[in-house]
């Protein structure tokens, strides 16, 4: 109780007496941890000893003796180091060739006056709208025509322009003073010096939110590179995940399938554990997305 | 303003109207000229892949191939029909209304409940924040691994630990009444940590005195939700509808890994159908006209959600 109080210390006088909110609270602490128990049961798995049989699988206890055999299994089992390879990959590639793309529109949108300004803006704000996924049986002939199926280019390139990304990026380069603008015009910059020596610098932290949003997203992405990837060597972490899944299944070999789904997803996790504040000021922005 | 416009003001001038309109798109099309080179590869990305693929839907919907190999024949609507006449597609779309509400309803009110509990912060709340945001971050394929072990049944975490209060022991995800319920489950634990952001951002806006005021007038907690801060929600709770329910078509990569539709069709979305007619019957056809329905009833509901939006923004 006395913690509890002592949570509450900083809400206002008036209201510190309140039970209600206190219960709310509580509730928030008791689901949190619920929401943590995947985790949990994820971690105590992975390390769980395969002897302790089928029957133990679901103790949310650690085993007294851990073993770091199933990692070494799936390790084996999976090609994760592959995998996970295939996944950087799009990821980079994705993101490098969107950050030249939202940085030349962001750029027009944001400094230049052209005609048929708003009808190109709604062009792009239609991609908000007409979610990527959605559209992947359309896709998937154009990246076949172009011959890029089964390959990583095709899953990266329906994504080499962001709306959201530019109109991120327009934010950004609007608030830049053109003050800078002006002095750089009178030192004879043209236009892409100044956008990469004024613009671009003093926009790192739309960058670097972009780039949180990005990168997370595609990481993710399953039905897409599922569709256009056959090879098994080319597969991305999701795809390969979900095949690994399945072969363990069969053979209900539970703790290898954590231990899989830790290795794919802990390189996020931990990144986000370091940059917190950042990813979530990021994905607050997404939600223009 | 005039003045500060000069501009603005209207200039005698001398050429002929038509004339002068041509010139001014010319030197209005040289002026933005740069702006076109800079769009430039921005749009012809999105002319393959958002506007173009539209176009392709649209077309593809309209013929029908039997086999990969065999020439396309015009059909007019029947791929429509056909599909509209499917049970499969109709109980997809019945599946999906009820995995839509069912899970936009639940994630966005603890979204709401976590925002108000965790709104102050400090290194607790800082910390639960973190714990209900990490499904956020993992990939649906990887909540379902977990989840498939958390379904299993008897041996699974929730029958270990829940099921033995039970005097039936329920197959989660291999009883067509649960298995949509389940993969529900998955949905609203790995969205309300995101929406609880946009609510947490929400909360912000909410006027510490205003709160203050009405306490002191006798408002209670409930109270001054209802009068004071679910107002000053309004846009958020809007805004996260629409979210949750492009979510509700979009994301369903779970059903691929865990149940695959089954069992009979019970967890069979609208987009995992268009993958089968796609992928698995080579139907480009039927999957061209699922889609196209699937767009149009999306692109209405978005447009309806901007409307109210702009309404209630031009309004009094």
């Amino acid at each position: 109780m006395k913690l509890f109080n002592a949570l509450f210390k900083d809400a206002p006088l008036a209201t510190r007496n309140e039970i209600t909110p206190k219960l709310g609270f509580a509730l928030t602490v008791l689901l949190a941890i619920v929401w943590l128990i995947p985790f949990l049961w994820m971690g105590v798995a992975t390390l769980r000893p395969p002897s302790d049989g089928i029957n133990l699988m679901a103790e949310l206890m650690p085993s007294l003796k851990p073993t770091l055999d199933n990692i070494r299994d799936a390790w084996e089992i999976g090609d994760f180091p592959r995998y996970f390879l295939n996944t950087a990959f799009i990821c980079t590639g994705i993101l490098l060739v969107q950050f030249v793309t939202i940085t030349l529109a962001g750029f027009a949108f944001a400094r230049l006056a052209f005609a048929g300004k708003t009808l190109i803006f709604y062009l792009f704000l239609m991609q908000l709208m007409l979610v990527p996924v959605l559209l992947i049986v359309p896709n998937l002939r154009l990246v076949a025509q172009l011959g890029l199926y089964d390959k990583l280019t095709g899953v990266m390139m329906p994504f080499f322009a962001s709306a959201f990304g530019t109109f991120l990026m327009r934010q950004a380069f609007e608030a830049i003073p053109t003050e800078l603008e002006d002095a750089a015009l009178i030192d004879g910059a043209g236009l892409f010096q100044r956008i990469r020596h004024i613009y671009v610098p003093l926009s790192l932290p739309s960058f670097s939110a972009f780039a949180i949003i990005s990168v997370t997203s595609h990481w993710n992405d399953f039905l897409w590179p599922l569709m256009v990837i056959n090879s098994p060597d080319k597969r991305p972490l999701t795809v390969g995940l979900s095949v690994f899944t399945a072969t363990a299944e069969g053979t209900q070999a539970w703790g290898t399938i954590a231990a899989g789904t830790l290795m794919v997803i802990a390189p996020l996790l931990i990144t986000f554990l370091i940059f917190q504040k950042r990813f979530i000021s990021s994905f607050v922005t997404s939600g223009i997305k | 303003m005039s003045l500060a416009e000069p501009a603005a003001l209207p200039v005698a001038t001398s050429a002929p109207p038509r004339l002068h309109a041509l010139r001014r798109f010319a030197t209005g099309f040289k002026a933005s000229l740069p702006a076109y080179l800079l769009l430039l590869p921005s749009l012809v990305f999105l002319a393959l892949f958002t506007y173009g693929a539209m176009g392709r839907v649209f077309v593809d919907a309209l013929y029908q191939r039997t086999t990969p190999k065999a020439p396309v024949r015009f059909v007019g609507l029947d791929n429509i029909t056909a599909v509209l006449a499917d049970p499969s597609f109709t109980g997809a779309v019945v599946n999906n209304l009820i995995y839509a509400v069912g899970t936009a309803i639940p994630s966005i009110a603890l979204a709401l409940l976590f925002a108000l509990a965790l709104s102050r912060t400090n290194a607790v709340t800082s910390a639960l924040r973190a714990a209900l945001f990490l499904p956020v971050l993992i990939p649906m394929v990887a909540a379902s691994a977990l989840f498939l072990f958390i379904f299993l049944p008897n041996v699974g975490l929730l029958d270990y630990y829940i099921g033995r209060l039970l005097p039936v022991l329920p197959n989660w995800l291999g009883d067509p009444d649960i298995a949509l319920y389940a993969i529900m489950v998955i949905t609203i634990w790995k969205n309300a940590g995101y929406y609880m952001l946009f609510f947490l951002a929400g909360l912000q806006a909410v006027p510490e005195d205003v709160m203050e005021a009405a306490h002191l007038d006798g408002a209670g907690p409930f109270m001054r939700l209802r009068y004071i801060i679910l107002p000053e929600l309004r846009p958020t709770f809007l805004f996260v509808t629409v979210i949750a329910t492009l979510n509700a078509v979009t994301q369903v990569d779970h059903v691929f890994v865990m149940t695959k539709g089954g069992p009979s069709n019970a967890t069979n979305l609208v987009l995992f159908y268009i993958y089968e007619q796609a992928v698995e019957h080579y139907d480009i056809g039927k999957a061209s006209a699922a889609t196209l329905l699937t767009l149009a009833a999306l692109m209405a509901l978005t447009a309806l959600s901007f409307r109210t939006l702009a309404n209630r923004d031009g309004g009094p």
